[in-house]
């Protein structure tokens, strides 16, 4: 356990060839998908199921079979987007922010954080659109020639949110697609049946590793990371929006965005440690997305979650400093009011329980962060219930005033999001490069000339 | 073998050093059209190809900014000059709310069009039919191997030259590329129209099934289906089981007052016309009476119905009896009704009933016109030019 961080660790440990590196990522996809992987798809299938039902009655009933009403009419629905807005952005930071640092350990882990975030985000888009009820007149939201020669408001954080999201959507598909060129070449090169040849040449689009493309690909790559990296903080910020340009106490405050952004990368960071944990072990990738990898991710997690921490406080200090007694209130109720419970829940898992990373043993203990993970996505989807749940459960007038209930459906309708969520990532590691290969082999030992030793 | 067209040589390295020092050499001995392969991008592999710094920072820079100055302008269009609205005190052009989604435009632009750009202009992609593609080159350059290609289109190519070339440099592997045969496909092939066909009947199919079936059904039905009542439904809970209720007795509508001379005959003497005959009131009593009166009356009031007898035959206005009637006579009959003639009075509001009698007289003065009132036209019309 004694680890000398001057040096800088090896990317890919048990110095594998660059062929090893290939033969390892590209074996889930060569290889029949065993009972493992069957028993993980029905667990969450069943879940898709399930969420899909009540999903459906909802739409043939309507939605007042969930919870929200008078006075919370925000209830689980935008919990939950924000919830899955947050996972997604662990990806875009890994893909991009780091790549922008010159982090080299980034490339074990970024490929699939990418792929998540694009699942989380379209579990998280998912929830705007059937709030309404309606899903399928979504299209209102974008600007539209309508017949009446209405606009959307475009000053609003609403429609700010729709172009927020569609456009992190696009862009980390696109991101993650031009990641996976090379290596669907990769794989086109591999396999010999014809099915798999022609699906893997249509995506590939005939690449051919050649340097004349790597020079603008490189620059491309360079491009959408500079890009991605403003859009990653601005998407959670107008998501943050939401609520702050709002006048409601507890949550019309400055200090929304970048808490949100923090929370954000808290919360993805964890769950892309919880998915690591298992892909790792399970399709033998321990040399690539090493304990390294996941120390790291864990730091990261304590400094964010410092942050969240911080955030925590803040809040009560302004509403105290303020001199608003509404403010006042509403914090005052929310660590002892009726939602007490889900507040020192947020405040347990999210501060208290990652400052045992501070050890360096916990930080490389794959069972104990396994488990510290969990519980800050619980304590951070508890962070989102608690922002939206006590500020509208007791507004401005006493009169008013209720408890906020969720149903079966409510609970139903997140749990199969989370069955979608897994059922994509699940499919994902058998379907394509879970490792980026071309990215991995980069930065594997000699995979670089050694300009006659001058460099 | 030897009727395929010759793209050119290939040669395989180990390891990246030797590739490196390849590429210097060919740039230098003056090759242009070659190219490099490798599994991933190699440091220093763009000074040795002496290649050019990448362009397509201009892409993205001028899609960029247009995504921006796009967003602006239409926001501004749209907020300040389409359908200028308030909206929280802020001024029409509202730049700093406007910024969140200029921003995600420019981005969503930048990024679409650096990677379209680049894939398409710079690559010319989608390109399967490539002949390096399917080659044992490409499989083992694709792997870890790394391979140069010299196309024989180059001025200096030259088969023997090159192989010995690539032998001094320490190939591991040379390989001579042609050209893959074109493959034509014909349109009318029996596959392809079985195709079209299917196309063509799912997408009608799923067509006709969304617009004539699914809009009408649950819950796509604009929801038609909800827990209340609708005219002429059965009511489970009031005792009489009509889902229809009348109001409570002495229930009149907003702005409506009683007619005080309902079912009399002749109450003229209470009912004086207050109408001041004016062009914009004649406009409203003629289209009042060609609404509601000409069906029966016809559009000169001469009694010509368009019922077609499907009702008995009203009479003409232009009779002496109707001449001889005062307003408020006229005016109580379109109120009121007589004999088989029902009332108007749900139809048209005292305004317009009195604007109506004006006009019936105007139309009796007409058909009755007397010299005076021909002369007083003929000068009108001179006056006006005609
Ligand atoms: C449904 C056909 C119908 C329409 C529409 C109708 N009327 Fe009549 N109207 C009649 C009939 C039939 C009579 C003759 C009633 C009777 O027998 O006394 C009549 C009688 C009259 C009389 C009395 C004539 C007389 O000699 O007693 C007047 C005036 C008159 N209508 C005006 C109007 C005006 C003004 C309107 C438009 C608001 C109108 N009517 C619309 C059918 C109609």
């Amino acid at each position: 356990m004694n680890i000398d961080y001057t040096i800088e660790a090896p990317v890919v440990e048990g110095r594998l060839t660059i062929g090893e590196i290939e033969q390892l990522v590209a074996a889930p996809m060569e290889t029949k998908p065993d009972k493992k992987f069957y028993i993980a798809l029905s667990i969450s299938g069943s879940f898709l199921l399930f969420g899909a039902v009540l999903l459906a009655l909802s739409f043939y009933k309507g939605i007042g079979l969930w919870g929200n009403n008078q006075p919370v009419g925000w209830g689980f629905p935008i919990v939950n987007f924000v919830f899955w807005v947050g996972i997604g952005h662990a990806g875009t930071l890994i893909s991009a922010v780091l790549f922008l640092l010159r982090q080299k350990w980034r490339t074990g882990i970024a490929r699939f954080a990418e792929a998540m975030t694009i699942f989380a985000v379209i579990c998280a888009g998912i929830f705007p659109i059937i709030h309404t009820g309606r899903p399928w007149l979504a299209g209102y939201l974008f600007p539209y020639t309508s017949q009446h020669g209405l606009w959307v408001n475009f000053s609003s954080p609403l429609v700010w949110d729709v172009f927020a999201v569609s456009t992190y959507l696009t862009v980390s598909f696109v991101f993650w697609y031009i990641g996976l060129i090379p290596d669907f070449a990769v794989m086109r090169d591999r396999t010999s049946t014809k099915i798999k040849k022609t699906i893997y040449s249509t995506f590939s689009l005939g690449w051919r590793h050649s340097h004349r493309n790597w020079q603008h690909y490189e620059k491309a790559y360079m491009l959408l990371a500079g890009f991605a990296t403003p859009l990653v903080l601005s998407v959670h910020t107008i998501v943050s929006f939401d609520f702050a340009v709002s006048i409601l106490p507890g949550w019309h405050s400055t200090i929304f965005p970048p808490y949100f952004v923090a929370g954000a990368i808290f919360s993805g960071f964890a769950m892309v440690v919880t998915v690591l944990v298992f892909v790792r072990k399970i399709f033998d990738l321990e040399h690539i997305i090493t304990l390294n990898h996941l120390e790291k991710m864990n730091k990261v997690i304590l400094a964010t979650g410092m942050m969240v921490g911080y955030a925590y406080g803040m809040e009560f200090f302004i509403a105290w400093y303020s001199g608003v007694e509404v403010e006042q209130f509403v914090f005052v109720n929310r660590a002892f009011g009726p939602f007490a419970w889900a507040y020192w829940i947020m405040v347990s898992c999210n501060v208290l329980i990652p400052q045992l990373f501070w050890f360096k043993k916990i930080r490389r203990s794959v069972p104990v962060m396994l488990i510290i993970v969990i519980f800050v996505n619980v304590g951070m989807w508890f962070e989102r219930f608690v922002i939206t749940v006590t500020s509208l459960h007791r507004d401005f007038l006493p009169s008013s005033w209720g408890y906020f209930t969720p149903t079966i459906y409510d609970i139903g309708i997140l749990l199969g999001s989370f069955g979608l969520f897994f059922t994509l990532v699940i499919l994902f590691t058998k379907a394509l490069p879970v490792v980026s290969i071309s990215e991995v082999k980069a930065v594997a030992e000699g995979a670089q000339p050694s300009h006659g030793g001058t460099h | 073998m030897n009727n395929k067209k010759f793209y050119g040589l290939t040669a395989l390295f180990n390891t990246p050093n030797e590739i490196i020092k390849a590429a210097k050499k060919l740039s230098s001995e003056g090759y242009t059209k070659f190219d490099v392969h490798t599994p991933y991008p190699l440091h220093g592999m763009d000074d040795a190809m002496r290649l050019k710094p990448s362009k397509l920072g201009y892409i993205t820079l001028f899609f960029g900014l247009s995504g921006a100055a796009l967003a602006l302008l239409f926001m501004y269009w749209t907020m300040s000059i389409d359908y200028p609205m308030v909206i929280g005190g802020k001024p029409f052009f509202a730049l700093p709310a406007f910024i969140p989604i200029a921003f995600e435009v420019t981005v969503l632009l930048a990024t679409l069009s650096t990677v379209i750009g680049m894939l398409t202009f710079f690559f010319n992609f989608p390109n399967n039919n490539h002949p390096l593609i399917g080659t044992d080159y490409l499989r083992s350059v694709s792997v870890d191997k790394f391979g140069i290609a010299i196309e024989s289109d180059d001025e200096k190519f030259n088969n023997t030259a090159v192989r010995a070339m690539f032998g001094s440099l320490g190939a591991v592997k040379v390989e001579e590329i042609y050209y893959p045969d074109t493959e034509t496909f014909p349109l009318f092939q029996k596959k392809f129209i079985f195709l079209l066909l299917t196309f063509a009947v799912i997408t009608s199919g799923t067509t006709y099934f969304v617009l004539n079936k699914l809009m009408f059904m649950q819950p796509f039905s604009w929801m038609m289906l909800q827990d209340k009542l609708i005219p002429q439904e059965k009511s489970e809970f009031f005792a009489d089981g009509f889902g229809m209720r009348v109001p409570v007795e002495g229930t009149i509508a907003r702005g409506h007052k009683p007619y005080e001379f309902k079912g009399e005959v002749n109450p003229s003497s209470f009912l004086i016309n207050p109408i001041v005959p004016s062009k914009e009131s004649m406009m409203l009593g003629k289209k009042k009476f060609l609404t509601f009166c000409s069906p029966c009356h016809g559009n000169f009031a001469d009694g010509d119905s368009r019922l077609r007898g499907q009702f008995p035959n009203p009479p003409t206005l232009h009779t002496k009896r109707v001449r001889d009637m005062v307003d408020g006579q006229i005016f109580h009959i379109i109120t009121n009704g007589q004999n088989i003639m029902a009332s108007y009075a749900s139809q048209t509001s005292v305004e317009e009933r009195w604007a109506i009698v004006n006009y019936v007289r105007a139309l009796e003065r007409a058909k009755n016109a007397t010299q005076s009132d021909l002369d007083e036209i003929k000068k009108e019309s001179a006056a006006n030019g005609k």
